[in-house]
């Protein structure tokens, strides 16, 4: 393979030949079966070995991202609050703060397969069926103007699509570029004339304690994306956007009689919460995050939670008077979609009645 | 910094009682009144009364003095606390060993629970029998045991396009330094058998969490076969859940998201898979938009970890101990000067004990300070004849977007005060 690295045809001739003859086997572990293997070894590569046999249109494609995706990736891929943008930054890469998107960077669809497939949604992973998996990478393609709205994906497609940064990438250089460079260890004299500070620290004090105006300017992590700026003005929006009526409406709500609890379910229901704590807060410091807050839900007035954008049917059924009693919170978390067609809530719901109890239960505690 | 090392609850009144009389004895330790510093002269309570009984903490934990000293994160740089990171306090500790309770983490979709019983490993692919182990059967291989570094690619990362946040935690903090314990990953591939392999030059292995992120990496065999270890202690016990129990991966002197937690399946084949956090993560953008990939190596790296933002001198001019951490993935730490005036002149500091390979080193400069500002910087050298470069001579190489892979020389400005700010100089 040419783009091997150099170190290695070097290095690993010496590593892999000095090698003592194999070491006696211990005997320890058992062989895996085929199926463990299937269920495991899920990763495509970048000629499309090992994808699944199944296809997706792009129509198909919006239909399922607006359900799974569109809650933290927007209903056209571009990105909701500070969650990654997947479409969008052609042409970017050589300019300041590029925009890196499935579209403008990734060079492989395989790999948007294989981890929408393995690590999405967030919170929800390995639910999606490998049609919808093809359907979803469908539609980002369509949201990259990269195919067509009549384009199926398929095994059998896949390697018509070539993405646009494919050639973008070269093998560590270090070796060639940097290592034979940095290599002065000057001891004296290293400057000509006296040092001046160039630069100052843009956020002076503990960076928790709030913004500087200047935003930072690159997105480090993962699922990176913020800058001051955008969390400055979510702030904002939190305190602008809670409606008035709704406060009225929190107000009327008489406050609910401490209520019984049993520890054990209690517990049970910590856990089943994980599920839910990608997106819903709780406890002294929750905020809202992609959810709303969740302290106080039980008996409170749908819809209510200040600065949290609610989907309109959520409006519609607060206008409505719904109340999240144990009736209607269990048939909302049992099938969200099902309770309340276009809910913002992208979850698929919890399959067990004990799972609900428990997090009822769990949502109880923290409520009273 | 906005922590106050002041908080201290109930204790807190005895506690700056102490602080006064010890600053009157060491700011004037020729002024003492006659009748001499109470904390000498009158009997304390702590040395009439009694303490605490065994097993009143049957897992200890730090003196509530020392409450500051723990792990932060920064809360606008990620969309969420679970796919996210927090800081180790390099600021605040000496020595090498970083305790795993104040040890970074990084997750992508947080830390999980997973009990040793319901641990499974797996070797596939290219292997003569695709293997599946427990937990118990790993602690049956032979084990070996040694100290390495694991530094985030993205550690000092938001610092490329200037000078952002102020502490050495927050710039440097993507780090820790554990003795491991486990076996070799060579150990279990050969259990599993690597002659369908063939020819192992150019084969890979793939490593894979049990997590929600899957997260995966590939990485080449011959790595696989020198060094990497699959580890279940550090420390001297058991991982902690957020650095992967019951365990993890050790790339020593890699970047640390190949380090792969809750370890459950490693793949022998004869091409990378190109993941995601292979191909759109963890690559280096250069000024020309091309971007590097398969940076793995940790290049050398050093930062004073005090004086620093968070460390401010506060007795004065005088004896100054200047310290900080010199590490690389290329090898043992060979030497490390110090710079007060910003890269002009620089002298030799005095490494706590020879640098180990793929470890942190500790190193201290012991100066006379005559409180006129000073420009603090330090360069590590390490056995490859590397000189840890300028933030200036990185950027002339890789432009401004590269993000990853930043071990350029860190300046702190320290003032007459002695308060220390993250700047840089020309």
């Amino acid at each position: 393979m040419s783009k091997f690295p150099k170190f290695l045809m070097v290095a690993s001739v010496a590593a892999l030949t000095a090698a003592p003859a194999m070491a006696e086997k211990l005997g320890l572990g058992r062989a895996a079966t085929e199926a463990e293997v299937a269920a495991w070894d899920l990763d495509i590569f970048p000629d499309g070995s090992n994808l699944p046999a199944g296809k997706g249109d792009v129509w198909t494609g919006e239909e399922v991202f607006a359900d799974a995706c569109a809650v933290c990736h927007g209903e056209f891929a571009e990105g909701a609050g500070n969650w990654p943008k997947l479409a969008g930054g052609a042409d970017t890469l050589d300019h300041e703060d590029p925009l890196k998107t499935v579209g403008s960077y990734w060079p492989y669809l395989s790999t948007t397969f294989d981890y929408v497939r393995r690590s999405m949604p967030f919170g929800a992973a390995g639910t999606l069926s490998d049609d919808d998996v093809y359907a979803i990478v469908a539609y980002i393609l369509y949201s990259n103007d990269l195919v067509d709205d009549d384009f199926v994906l398929s095994k059998e497609t896949f390697s018509d699509v070539v993405l646009p940064n494919a050639e973008g990438f070269i093998v560590d250089d270090r070796a060639e570029t940097e290592y034979g460079t940095f290599t002065n260890r000057c001891m004296s004299d290293c400057k000509p004339g006296a040092v001046e500070i160039t630069t100052t620290v843009v956020f002076p004090g503990d960076p928790n304690s709030g913004f500087d105006a200047t935003p930072i300017s690159q997105a480090v992590m993962g699922t990176a994306g913020a800058t001051p700026d955008a969390a400055a003005s979510t702030e904002e929006a939190s305190a602008e956007d809670a409606p008035a009526e709704e406060t009225a409406v929190v107000g009327e709500v008489a406050a609910p009689a401490v209520m019984a609890l049993d520890e054990e379910l209690v517990a049970k229901g910590e856990k089943v919460f994980k599920k839910c704590k990608a997106c819903h807060k709780v406890g002294d410091k929750a905020k809202n995050g992609t959810g709303p807050i969740l302290n106080g839900v039980f008996g409170r007035a749908a819809g209510t939670v200040d600065g949290f954008k609610y989907s309109k049917p959520m409006l519609a059924a607060a206008e409505g008077g719904l109340v999240w009693d144990e009736t209607e919170l269990s048939g909302y978390l049992a099938n969200p979609r099902k309770y309340m067609k276009g809910t913002k809530m992208s979850f698929a719901g919890l399959k067990k009645d004990k799972d609900v109890a428990a997090i009822l239960e769990f949502l109880k505690s923290h409520s009273q | 910094m906005g922590d106050s090392s002041n908080n201290h609850g109930p204790s807190r009144r005895g506690f700056l009682k102490g602080a006064a009389a010890t600053g009157a004895a060491l700011g004037a330790a020729g002024a003492v009144k006659a009748e001499g510093d109470p904390l000498i002269t009158e009997v304390q309570e702590w040395a009439s009364s009694l303490g605490e009984g065994v097993d009143a903490t049957p897992y200890g934990m730090p003196i509530e003095f020392e409450s500051d000293v723990v792990r932060r994160n920064v809360e606008w740089l990620t969309a969420d606390q679970i796919s996210s990171i927090n800081f180790t306090p390099i600021h605040a500790l000496d020595g090498t060993i970083t305790p795993q309770g104040c040890a970074f983490e990084r997750h992508h979709s947080g830390a999980i629970t997973l009990k040793k019983e319901d641990y499974r490993l797996m070797i596939n692919g290219l292997v003569d029998t695709p293997l599946v182990f427990t937990y118990e059967d790993l602690e049956r291989f032979p084990r070996s045991q040694q100290t390495f570094f694991l530094e985030c690619a993205a550690n000092t990362g938001m610092e490329w396009a200037g000078s952002q946040l102020n502490g050495a935690q927050y710039t440097h903090g993507m780090i820790h330094n554990m003795e491991y314990t486990g076996v070799s990953l060579r150990t279990l591939l050969e259990e599993a058998g690597l002659d369908a392999a063939g020819d192992l030059k150019d084969k890979w292995v793939y490593v894979e969490g049990a997590d929600a992120s899957s997260n995966g990496r590939s990485i080449p065999m011959e790595k696989a076969l020198d060094d990497c270890m699959v580890a279940f202690k550090a420390n001297g016990e058991a991982l902690r859940m957020e650095h992967g129990y019951p365990v993890r991966l050790v790339v020593p002197g890699w970047e640390g998201n190949m380090w792969v937690k809750w370890l459950r399946r490693i793949e022998v084949m004869d091409k990378p898979v190109e993941s995601r956090e292979e191909t759109s993560k963890y690559t280096d953008t250069l000024e020309d938009g091309t971007s590097r990939k398969w940076t793995w190596a940790m290049d050398a790296k050093s930062v004073v970890t005090s004086p620093s933002p968070q460390m401010p001198i506060k007795h004065g001019k005088g004896p100054l101990v200047i310290t900080g951490l010199a590490w690389s993935g290329n090898g043992a730490i060979t030497a490390v000067d110090v710079s007060l005036d910003g890269g002009v002149t620089w002298q030799e500091a005095r490494l706590a004990e020879p640098g180990k390979k793929m470890a942190l080193t500790r190193f201290y400069l012991d100066i006379n300070w005559d409180g006129s500002e000073m420009f603090l910087q330090s360069r590590a050298m390490d056995e490859t004849g590397y000189v840890q470069p300028t933030k200036a001579q990185l950027r002339e190489v890789r432009g401004l977007n590269s993000i990853y892979h930043n071990n350029c020389i860190q300046t702190w400005h320290v003032n007459a005060k002695g308060e220390a700010n993250n700047v840089e100089v020309s």
